[in-house]
C-alpha cells in the first residue's frame, strides 16, 4: 500500500475543471515532485490533497492516505489529520506566519492542537526542539521571537518546523524555495530533504523549477492544464522523456540564445563612484537619522551595443542602483553619465537623457494601466519628447512597434487583460523600444514568466540586438538567464560590485568567493541528452 | 515598548501645546474685542472696561496665554459671563452626564459590533451576512434623533420602562443614573455599532483571506478556530482607529440627542454658549474636547502597539 495514493481525481470549481483525472502515488521515504507551468493545477493537487480546497471546490475520484480516502472524511477527522498526519510548507514565507504571534507559540500551537493534554511548558520545549532540528538553535533563535525579526529563510524554517513538529508521514511543499534567494533555497532544500531521510516522510514537492526537481526528487510528475501527462523515475524520465511537452519543458529551461556579435566598444553608460544611501527612522527623537547604504562606491561602464548583467541576491542594491541609473533618485556622490550627460541634475532627473532610458519591470500584469488600449500604453515614452509624433507618424510608430515585438497592428485597440502574460511583458518591451532608447533596463523582466514563455521572451531579445543593435543592463537573480542574455556580467554583494567580467569567464571560472557561492548553490538542469552519470554531481 | 510609550507621550504633549495655541489665538485674539463682542455693540463703555479688565484683556497676548494655560492647568478655567460661576464647574457638572454616556454609548456600540461583525464574516456571502449588512446598512441610514423619539415612544411613553427625559443625576446611585441614561446611549450606539460591525467585517475578511489563515488550518485548526486564535487580533487595528474616532464623536457630538432627552450634557453646553457669545465656556470646552481627542488617539496608539508587536519597534 501506497503512503498516498491519488487516483483518478477530478477536481472543478464552480463550473471550472481543474483538474482532470489526476494519479500519482507516493511511497514512504520517496521525494515525488510535482512540476509544471502556471494553470496546470499542480497547487490544486496539494491543497487537494491537505482538502484545504476554495470554496465551490467539487472533487470526484479518490486520494487514500494510508488507506483512509480524503474526500470522504468529515471536516472534523480531517483536522485531526492535517498538521498531524500531513504537514504543509507554502510558498511565501514573508506572510505565512502570524505576525502577531511568537515563533515559539506558533510552533508550540501545532504541537498541542493535536494533544491538548500536553502542558503550555512542554508543548514550548518540543518547539524548541524542533526550532533546533530546522536549524534555529534557541540560543539565537528564542521562543519569544516574533516573525518580523526573522530573513525569508528563518521564517521558512519555522514553517517548516510547524509542518514538521508532529511527524508527519508526508509532507507537502508548495514552491517552498520560489521566494528566497539561490543560496537560502539550496540550503532549504537540502533542510527538506534532510529532514524526509531521518523521518522517513513521503515528501511532495510542488515546483516550477525543473533543476530543484532534477536535483531532489526520486520521481517526477509532469503536468499540463490539470492533466499529467507523463510520470516517472527521475533518472528515466530525464533521459527517456517521451511526450512532447515534458520535453519542451526541459528544453525551455536550459534554453540558449545566440547573441550577435557586439559593436566594437564606445562608451554609453558610465557609472562612477555612486553611493546611495537611505536614510533610516531616528532612533532618537532629537538624534540625528542613521543611514543605510545601499549602492557603495560602485563604478562601471557600458559600451554601445554591449549586453550587460547584474546579478545578486535580494538586498545587495541591485534594484537601488537601477532607479540611480534612471535618475529616479538623486545618488550621494559619484555621477551617472549616459553619452557624458549626466542623468540627473540639481534635484531632477535631467529628460534630455532621461527619454534615451527606458525600462522593462518584472510584473507584466502590474505594470500597465488596466484602463488605456494598448496604442496608448505604449506610446507614453512620447511624452518624454519635446515634439511627440502625431496622426500617420504616431500610428507609423506603433504598428512597427507591435510587429517588432511579434504582435500585430490590430492589437493595438485592445485593453491588456486581453493578453496573457507573455504577450503583456512583450508589450512592455514595445514600450521601451517604441522611442528607439539608447539603453534599455530590464529589471527582472523574465522572472515572473513560465519557462516556455521565457523561451519565447529571450529569443525575442536575441532577434531585437540583432534588428535594432540594443544596450541593455540585465538585471536578474536568476543565473541561467543571465549567462545566455549578457556578453558582461557584474556581480553585486552588499551594495558592492565584487566581480566584473565577460560572461562566460565568470561561470567558468569565477574568482570572487561570493560568486563561486552564487554558481554553487544554483541548481542546474542537468543537460538531457547527456548520459545522466555526466550530469552535474549536487 | 517603554520607550514607545514615552515618545508617544512626547507627542502628546507638543500636540496639546501646539492646540492650546491655535485654540487662543483664534478664539480670543483674531476677531477683535471679545469683551465688546460678548455684550454687543450697545454695551456702556464702563461694563466694557470692567469685563475688560475681569478677562484680564488689558495685558499682552503672551501674559494672557501664559495665565489661561496656567489656569487651565491648576484646574482655573475662568467664570462663564453669563452664569457668573467658575467655568470648571459648570464643566465638570456638564461632564459628569457626557462622559458616562459617551462611555456607555461606546461599549454598548462594541458590544453590538464585535459579534456582529464577526458573525457576518465568518458566513461571508450567505444569508446571516447578507441580513447583518442589511441590517447595518439601515442602522448607518435612520436619522439618530428619529430613531430616539421612536426608542421613547416604545420604551417610555408606552411601556415606560425608562424616563422620556432629563437626567436624574448620580445622587440616587450607580444604577439609578446608568438607567437614566440607557435610551440616550442606545440611540447614540446603534449607528456607531453599524459602522462598527462594518469595518470589523472587513477587516476581518481581508485578514481571513491572509497565508498565515491558510497556514493555521494547514496545522490542524477548524476554521472556527484559525477565526479567533488568528483572525481577530489581527483584524483589530482598523477596529480600534474607528473606535477611537467615536469616543471623541460621542463626547460631543451627541447634542441632538441631548436635546431630544433634555440632557445637561456638553454638547448643549457648546450650542448655548455659542448662543450667547460666552467665548470663555466656549474656549474652555473646546480645549476640553481637544485634550480628549488627543488623550484618546494616545490611548488607542499605545493599544496598536498592545495588539501588534511590530509597531512597537517603530519611531
Amino acid at each position: 500500500m501506497s503512503l498516498l495514493e491519488i487516483s483518478n481525481l477530478s477536481l472543478s470549481i464552480y463550473e471550472t475543471e481543474i483538474l482532470h483525472d489526476v494519479s500519482l502515488a507516493i511511497e514512504t521515504g520517496e521525494i515525488v515532485a510535482i512540476t509544471g507551468e502556471s494553470g496546470s493545477g499542480k497547487s490544486m493537487t496539494a491543497l487537494a490533497t491537505m482538502q484545504l480546497l476554495p470554496k465551490g471546490a467539487h472533487t470526484t475520484g479518490q486520494i487514500m492516505l494510508r488507506g483512509k480516502d480524503l474526500t470522504q472524511l468529515d471536516e472534523a477527522a480531517l483536522c485531526k489529520l492535517r498538521g498531524n498526519e500531513v504537514g504543509m510548507v507554502f510558498q511565501e514565507p514573508m506572510t505565512a506566519l502570524n505576525p502577531l504571534h511568537t515563533i515559539g507559540r506558533q510552533v508550540a500551537e501545532a504541537i498541542r492542537i493535536h494533544n491538548p493534554a500536553l502542558g503550555r511548558v512542554e508543548a514550548e520545549t518540543r518547539a524548541a526542539k524542533t526550532l533546533t532540528r530546522v536549524g534555529l538553535p534557541g540560543d539565537q533563535f528564542p521562543l519569544s521571537r516574533f516573525p518580523h525579526e526573522l530573513s525569508g529563510g528563518q521564517r521558512q524554517r519555522v514553517v517548516i518546523a510547524m509542518a514538521i513538529a508532529r511527524h508527519p508521514r508526508l509532507l507537502i511543499a508548495d514552491e517552498p524555495t520560489t521566494a528566497l534567494d539561490v543560496t537560502t533555497q539550496a540550503q532549504i532544500l537540502d533542510l527538506l530533504k534532510t529532514l524526509a531521510k531521518e523521518d522517513g516522510m513521503g515528501l511532495l514537492m510542488i515546483t516550477h523549477d525543473l533543476a530543484v526537481v532534477a536535483d531532489m526528487a526520486d520521481r517526477i510528475v509532469v503536468m499540463r492544464q490539470g492533466e499529467v501527462v507523463e510520470q516517472g523515475e527521475t533518472k528515466h524520465l530525464l533521459t527517456h522523456m517521451t511526450h512532447p511537452y515534458t520535453k519542451m519543458l526541459f528544453e525551455a529551461s536550459a534554453h540558449q540564445v545566440s547573441l550577435p556579435e557586439a559593436p566594437s566598444p564606445q562608451p554609453l553608460l558610465n557609472v562612477e563612484n555612486v553611493t546611495r544611501d537611505y536614510k533610516l527612522p531616528r532612533k532618537t527623537l532629537f538624534g540625528a537619522p542613521g543611514h543605510f547604504r545601499a549602492v557603495n562606491n560602485v563604478s562601471f561602464d557600458l559600451q554601445r551595443g554591449e549586453r550587460l548583467g547584474l546579478v545578486g541576491e535580494s538586498g545587495c542594491g541591485k534594484s537601488a542602483l537601477t532607479r540611480a541609473i534612471l535618475g529616479l533618485e538623486q545618488v550621494q556622490s559619484g555621477t551617472i553619465t549616459l553619452n557624458g550627460a549626466p542623468v540627473f541634475t540639481d534635484t531632477k532627473p535631467n529628460l534630455n537623457v532621461r527619454r534615451k532610458m527606458q525600462v522593462v519591470f518584472q510584473d507584466p500584469y502590474g505594470s500597465f494601466n488596466p484602463r488605456h488600449r494598448v496604442d496608448r500604453l505604449i506610446t507614453e515614452p512620447f511624452y518624454l519628447l519635446p515634439d511627440p509624433p502625431a496622426g500617420a507618424a504616431r500610428a507609423k510608430a506603433i504598428d512597427e512597434a507591435l510587429i517588432a515585438i511579434g504582435l500585430s497592428p490590430a492589437d493595438a485597440q485592445k485593453y491588456i487583460h486581453e493578453f496573457s502574460g507573455g504577450q503583456r511583458q512583450r508589450i512592455a518591451i514595445a514600450r521601451a523600444l517604441i522611442i528607439k532608447p539608447e539603453l534599455i533596463l530590464f529589471d527582472e523582466a523574465v522572472s515572473a514568466l513560465d519557462v516556455s514563455v521565457r523561451a519565447q521572451i529571450l529569443d525575442l531579445l536575441a532577434d531585437l540586438c540583432e534588428a535594432y543593435a540594443l544596450s541593455y543592463l540585465f538585471i536578474s537573480h536568476d543565473l541561467s538567464v543571465v549567462r545566455t542574455i549578457t556578453d558582461r556580467v557584474l556581480v553585486m554583494k552588499s551594495g558592492e560590485i565584487v566581480e566584473d567580467g565577460p560572461t562566460e569567464d565568470v561561470f567558468q571560472s569565477p574568482r570572487h568567493p561570493y560568486t563561486r557561492d552564487l554558481i554553487a548553490a544554483a541548481r542546474m538542469l542537468p543537460s538531457v541528452e547527456q548520459e545522466h552519470a555526466h550530469a552535474h554531481p549536487g | 515598548m517603554l520607550r514607545y510609550a514615552l515618545k508617544r507621550l512626547l507627542s502628546l504633549v507638543i500636540s496639546l501645546t501646539v492646540a492650546s495655541l491655535v485654540i487662543f489665538f483664534v478664539i480670543e485674539v483674531a476677531p477683535g474685542d471679545p469683551a465688546s463682542f460678548m455684550l454687543g455693540i450697545n454695551a456702556q463703555p464702563e461694563t466694557l472696561a470692567a469685563l475688560r479688565a475681569e478677562l484680564g484683556l488689558d495685558l499682552s497676548k503672551g501674559q494672557r496665554y501664559l495665565a489661561w494655560v496656567g489656569g487651565l492647568l491648576s484646574g482655573d478655567f475662568g467664570t462663564s459671563y453669563t452664569y457668573r460661576t467658575p467655568v470648571a464647574d459648570i464643566i465638570a457638572q456638564r461632564l459628569w452626564v457626557s462622559l458616562p454616556l459617551a462611555l456607555y454609548a461606546l461599549a454598548l456600540s462594541t458590544l453590538i459590533a464585535f459579534p456582529a461583525g464577526i458573525y457576518a464574516a465568518s458566513r461571508r456571502g450567505r444569508a446571516g451576512d447578507i441580513g447583518m449588512m442589511g441590517a447595518t446598512q439601515l442602522g448607518v441610514a435612520v436619522p439618530n434623533f428619529w430613531f430616539a423619539m421612536m426608542l421613547v415612544l416604545i420604551f417610555a411613553i408606552n411601556l415606560r420602562w425608562f424616563a422620556a427625559g432629563g437626567f436624574v443625576g448620580w445622587d440616587r446611585g450607580f444604577w439609578a443614573g446608568l438607567h437614566a441614561l440607557t435610551l440616550p446611549a442606545v440611540a447614540l450606539a446603534l449607528p456607531q455599532a453599524a459602522i462598527l460591525a462594518r469595518v470589523m467585517r472587513s477587516s476581518l475578511l481581508d485578514v481571513l483571506g491572509e497565508d498565515f489563515m491558510r497556514t493555521a488550518r494547514a496545522k490542524g485548526l477548524s476554521a472556527r478556530q484559525a477565526l479567533w486564535r488568528h483572525g481577530l487580533r489581527n483584524a483589530l487595528i482598523p477596529v480600534l482607529t474607528i473606535i477611537g474616532l467615536q469616543f471623541s464623536f460621542l463626547l460631543a457630538g451627541s447634542i441632538i440627542i441631548e436635546q431630544v432627552f433634555y440632557l445637561p450634557g456638553l454638547g448643549r453646553l457648546v450650542f448655548q454658549s455659542i448662543s450667547a457669545r460666552d467665548l470663555i465656556v466656549v474656549e474652555s470646552v473646546v480645549m476640553l474636547l481637544v485634550f480628549s481627542v488627543i488623550v484618546v488617539n494616545f490611548i488607542v496608539d499605545l493599544a496598536y502597539a498592545a495588539v501588534d508587536p511590530r509597531l512597537r519597534l517603530r519611531t
